[in-house]
């Protein structure tokens, strides 16, 4: 085993910790960006569709090209990266277990930034287990990234806009979309998005849901069925699907594990997709010296997530002295600016409610304890 | 074997660039892969959907979460097994089986105990 150490870890290179390693390195603190991905980027370069936002927030530009960016922006900066390297734990002593290919390392760091992002929610009915039925992210990865279609016939269940997007990016690939089956009576994500599907022809069908799926050893079918108010199948409305792919894009969940092994406080919010650890403006949880960025505290977008790296980059680098508290605080507001202009409209400002009410949980933890981490 | 489920044209992204062909066997059976991309899409762009068959009830697993997360793509590589295959890239000759519950190690050719 090989020691190592270092003023800011940050696990995990996806927009948020990007972000945090580029803003702390500007700042002058020595950085090592830890990720157990061959390629540093996350899950930026199977989106490839224009972000939303301003054009602070790089509105207009597809994720894969934003992804580029960043990755230039890394390279010109003095920030060590470790790739293909999975931060297995974290001790009370700040040091993170990494194993690399066949190497062992104990990295010993000053401050933590845990942005280890989310994964996709798996919903269960009978034959949800079929080889064809896979998350919605999963096929946006192989027909974006690797660029193979998983099959060539899809039922997609879930109006949000990973459902949405996906759909039409299947589409861009070669697939055929036969239906987006969604339980809600009304569509979850931007009408854009949907507009754009519905008039290749696909159907949007709300108030309905997968009953079942079929097959020998393979999806082969979906049989479909309306649901009721109490999202209960309704008997008679059934009908099958011809098909080869089920994507599911039933929202995702925070990729927490690392934040509770270190002691993190936790709180439970489902508009931000389960159990959150608690963080202050700054980023920084209950845990003196660690933060987190982006789907860890709660499944937002890629936009939201870079500001959240940004944030905790400029506080874990001003925490150590790079930078004094008034100039820390103006860049601090600037970030936030950005943040609460994400989290406005009415998809964002859901997100909103749940953030505002964590930082309430947050502080109050902190008034539990005599206003002092413990 | 479905031989046209490579996104060869795409309207954002373009044509798909040329890359070194390499072979990888399923089963003994040869399967041409692009250099450098995971086990995974090799064998899904080759019609392969049943990755592994599960522990106690050998049901049929594939791709769910493409990203390493959730271990039903785990394949028996090189005699090695629990390998991630979207999240492991293809080498030229790799053998990969199916895998069946817990899967063995194969060392010097015998199962290991």
């Amino acid at each position: 085993m090989k020691r190592l150490s270092t003023e800011i870890a940050i696990i995990g290179a996806g927009p948020a910790g990007l972000c945090a390693a580029i803003e702390a390195s500007k700042l002058g603190a020595k950085v090592t960006l830890i990720d157990e991905n061959a390629l540093p980027g996350g899950q930026l370069f199977k989106q490839i569709h224009k972000f939303f936002g301003s054009k602070e927030h790089l509105a207009g530009v597809r994720g894969y090209e934003i992804g580029t960016r960043l990755l230039e922006e890394l390279e010109k900066s003095d920030a060590e990266v470790m790739l293909s390297g999975t931060a297995y734990g974290l001790f009370r002593d700040m040091t993170i277990g990494v194993v690399q290919k066949t190497n062992h390392y104990a990295i010993q760091a000053k401050k933590i930034i845990l942005a280890a992002g989310g994964k996709e929610n798996y919903m269960d009915f009978p034959g949800s287990t079929l080889p064809g039925v896979m998350g919605a992210g999963a096929a946006q990865t192989m027909i974006n990234v690797n660029r193979v279609l998983p099959g060539r016939h899809v039922v997609m269940l879930g109006s949000g806009n990973v459902g949405l997007i996906v759909s039409y990016q299947l589409m861009q690939a070669g697939a055929c979309v036969e239906a987006l089956v969604e339980a809600a009576p009304a569509i979850g994500g931007y009408g854009v998005h949907a507009g754009k599907i519905r008039r290749a022809g696909v159907p949007i069908l709300t108030s309905h849901t997968i009953k079942e799926v079929y097959g020998d050893g393979k999806v082969e079918g979906v049989i479909i069925a309306e649901v009721d108010e109490k999202f209960r199948v309704i008997e008679g409305t059934e009908r099958a699907i011809a098909a080869d792919t089920v994507c599911l894009a039933v929202g995702l969940n925070p990729m927490t594990e690392l934040a509770h092994m270190a002691g993190c406080g936790f709180t439970f919010l489902p508009a931000l997709g389960g159990h959150v650890p608690l963080h202050d403006d700054n980023m920084e949880t209950t845990v003196p010296g660690i933060y987190v960025a982006g789907d860890i505290t709660g499944v937002e977008e890629a936009s939201s997530a870079m500001e959240e790296g940004k944030l905790a980059g400029i506080a874990a680098a001003a925490s150590l002295g790079y930078l004094d508290q008034e100039k820390a605080k103006e860049l601090k507001d600037e970030v936030q600016v950005r943040l609460s202009a994400l989290r406005t409209g009415a998809f964002g400002e859901k997100r909103q409610t749940a953030k505002t009410e964590q930082m309430a949980r947050m502080a109050a933890f902190l008034q539990e304890k005599g206003g002092r981490r413990p | 074997m479905e031989d046209d489920l490579r996104v060869m044209n795409h309207p954002i992204l373009g044509d798909l660039p040329e890359k070194k062909m390499v072979t990888i066997y399923y089963q003994g059976q040869p399967i041409l892969a692009r250099e450098g991309e995971p086990i995974a899409a090799a064998l899904l762009a080759a019609g392969i959907k049943a990755f592994r068959k599960t522990v106690h009830r050998h049901e049929p697993r594939g791709v769910f979460c493409a990203i390493g997360r959730c271990t039903d793509c785990m394949m028996i590589v090189n005699g090695k097994p629990n390998v991630r295959t979207c999240v492991t890239f293809v080498e030229d000759g790799m053998q990969l089986e199916p895998q069946d519950g817990y899967g063995r190690r194969k060392v010097d050719g015998g199962d290991a105990k």
